[in-house]
């Protein structure tokens, strides 16, 4: 099939009596950052690791470009993994480690080694191709993984949280330099993450997991804006929900409702709410949380239930953020931004 | 009582020097006078002579013996046998114990893998001279090897160097599955999965992650067996037929001609230090 890099029909995986892939269809199209996101023991790994090869599905099937590899070893896949842990081999040079795919499709000793130097440069480690893995730092072990995944050009990348043992700083400059990475080199990328942020910063696509099934498959826009259920609500974002009677009373029909902290204005509680289109609820400010860029307003509603909304911090200092507290306050969103999450529990 | 044993742990507490020294003096001891200082005997004695009539030690500076030793056909002839045998031993041990290990350390169920070495330990706990006596019978004539192997038109190997070799094999071969076992067993599989998804069959992960890696235990055992087969003298006495090995040879010179058995016996210290000088290279007494 034309353009669809990986096809799962009803994966299953179970270790014994534990179920942890129940069954998923996904497919994941050529070139694509797709993310696999979901809390650990979610499923997500061991889909990761079932498209790799490692482990051997209990059912269903497995298509890489079209071609059904469910029962194929990890080396007859053309699939490359950078792992958690990075896995370099401690007894060969970086650049042994880089060159170790081309080495073993017998690609000739002068050109291998121009390929992995190349690979190298790919992920800005020039000049450090003598050295072992074990003098080199995290971030730069990190790099090295990428650099050998990559350097046999394979067809799809499987990347298993790769930046999890990384800290903030370079985290966060590894999902910038790995997504300009993925548009340079063109192949699909799949990334298993546990950190909805990174998951919604890099990815074309994201797959949302809980409990070995897949809950939503969107771009990063349509599960935050959208979700499909109240797990994805809450999981992907501040969990920001009204429900039951307050529902009822505020939106008018009863239903599980998502509205995002950032789409509520905070408004004086005497303030004219009767715009068009727009849904107001009154309540008391619970809790203020200063978090520097923007400020975090927790409000009881009068109708029941509680919401956050943020503020951008225009002009408001930490100083005059506690005076809120206890404030009567009327909330305003967008009807459009109270998003009915199906599937309610 | 108790107040005295008190005192006496605040005083050591106090004093570590005190301390370090009432630890370490009898192993130091041990390890200067009996170890070091028998060698050091050995090796002067080494240039003393012998009268010939009365096979007195002759308490005269001399490197006769050392001479002989060096230009004498028969010591080299069984210097060189004795090297090779042990040579011999340490690659049998070594071919034999890599898959055994790596089927205790990786194929078998995790929860058999602690009872399967501890089964390749017990020969470790029945005597030598039994286990050296049982290959006797074995490899006797119409012994066990002569029946098991007549039907293909071959004999047992008798006694002799085979034999010798063999026994040594048996003997020693846990000293050589234990480090590799734990080698192995302290492989991350990650790396086995890393190069099979990089496109390695198992015969090359094995070539070209799991051997360089594990190596340096191979060399540990070997400077076990190698050693072992070097300073043994019983095994070739009881299976070896005639073969004489270095040994023998300090055996059967130490009434008549004690300077010339401690020539001799310099020998295999001498070669045990070279070896490990050579091992050390490979990163082997980091791994023992």
């Amino acid at each position: 099939m034309e353009g669809i890099a990986i096809r799962l029909r009803d994966l299953r995986k179970s270790f014994g009596e534990t179920t942890a892939v129940a069954g998923i269809d996904l497919e994941v199209r050529d070139g694509e950052f797709f993310s696999m996101l979901g809390p650990s023991g979610s499923g997500k790994t061991t889909v990761l690791r079932l498209i790799a090869g490692f482990e051997t599905p209990t059912g269903g099937r497995i298509e890489l470009a079209g071609q059904d590899v469910t029962g194929l070893a990890p080396f007859e896949r053309d699939v490359h993994t950078v792992f958690q842990d990075y896995a370099l081999f401690p007894h060969m040079t970086v650049e042994q480690n880089v060159a170790y795919p081309l080495r073993i499709r017998k690609v000739p000793k002068a050109e291998r080694l121009v390929r992995a130097r190349k690979a190298l440069a790919e992920v800005r480690l020039e000049g450090f191709g003598k050295r072992r893995p074990g003098q080199l730092s995290g971030g730069q072990r990190q790099r090295v993984a990428l650099a050998r995944a990559l350097v046999g050009r394979p067809r799809v990348l499987l990347l298993d949280e790769p930046l999890g043992a990384l800290d903030l700083k370079l985290r966060e400059q590894m999902q910038v330099e790995l997504k300009e990475l993925q548009r340079e080199v063109g192949i699909t990328f799949v990334f298993v993450t546990h950190d909805q942020e990174e998951a919604l910063t890099m990815s074309d696509r994201i797959a949302v997991f809980h409990q070995g099934r897949i809950e939503q498959v969107g771009t990063p826009a349509e599960v935050y804006e959208r979700p499909a259920s109240p797990f994805v609500a809450s999981f992907v974002g501040t969990s920001n929900l009204l429900e039951g009677e307050a529902a009822h009373r505020v939106v008018g029909t009863p239903g599980t409702y998502s509205i995002r902290p950032e789409k509520i204005r905070i408004l004086k509680e005497s303030a004219d709410a009767d715009l068009p289109e727009h849904t107001s609820a009154t309540g008391t400010v619970a809790e203020v949380v200063y978090l520097g860029d923007v400020t975090r307003f927790l409000v009881d509603l009068d109708a029941g239930g509680r919401l956050a909304a943020l503020q951008q911090n225009l002009e408001t200092s930490s100083a005059d953020v506690a005076a809120y507290r206890g404030t009567r306050v009327r909330l305003l969103w967008h009807r459009r931004h109270a998003v009915e999450v199906p599937g309610s529990r | 009582m108790a107040r005295t044993a008190g005192r006496l742990a605040g005083v050591l507490h106090r004093h570590p020097r005190l301390r370090l020294t009432l630890l370490l003096t009898a192993p130091l001891l041990w390890l200067a006078v009996l170890y070091l200082g028998s060698l050091t005997v050995l090796f002067v004695s080494a240039f003393w002579t012998t009268d010939s009539f009365t096979s007195q030690v002759v308490k005269v500076w001399s490197t006769d013996n050392f001479h002989a030793l060096l230009t004498t056909p028969v010591y080299r002839q069984v210097v060189v046998r004795s090297v090779a045998v042990a040579l011999a031993v340490t690659a049998l041990c070594a071919v034999i114990a890599f898959p055994l290990a790596f089927y205790t350390a990786r194929v078998a169920k995790p929860r058999w893998r602690p009872l399967l070495v501890v089964a390749i330990l017990t020969p470790l706990w029945a005597s030598y001279l039994v286990k050296v006596y049982a290959w006797r019978l074995i490899l006797s004539e119409g012994g066990l090897a002569d029946w098991m192997l007549g039907p293909f038109g071959t004999g047992g190997p008798g006694f002799g160097l085979p034999a010798t070799v063999l026994t040594l094999t048996y003997l020693w071969l846990p000293y050589m599955v234990l480090p590799i076992h734990t080698a192995l067993a302290q492989l991350p599989s990650g790396l086995l999965d890393a190069s099979a998804d990089l496109g390695a069959r198992s015969w090359r992960t094995f070539r070209s992650v799991v051997l360089p890696l594990v190596l340096p235990s191979v060399a540990a055992g070997s400077i076990f067996t190698f050693s072992l087969s070097l300073g043994d003298y019983i095994t070739v006495q009881i299976v070896g037929g005639k073969t004489q090995l270095i040994g023998n040879l300090v055996y059967a010179n130490i009434e008549l001609n004690l300077p010339m058995a401690a020539a001799l016996g310099t020998v295999p210290v001498v070669v045990i230090v070279l070896y490990l000088l050579l091992m050390r290279r490979t990163g082997a007494l980091s791994s023992l």
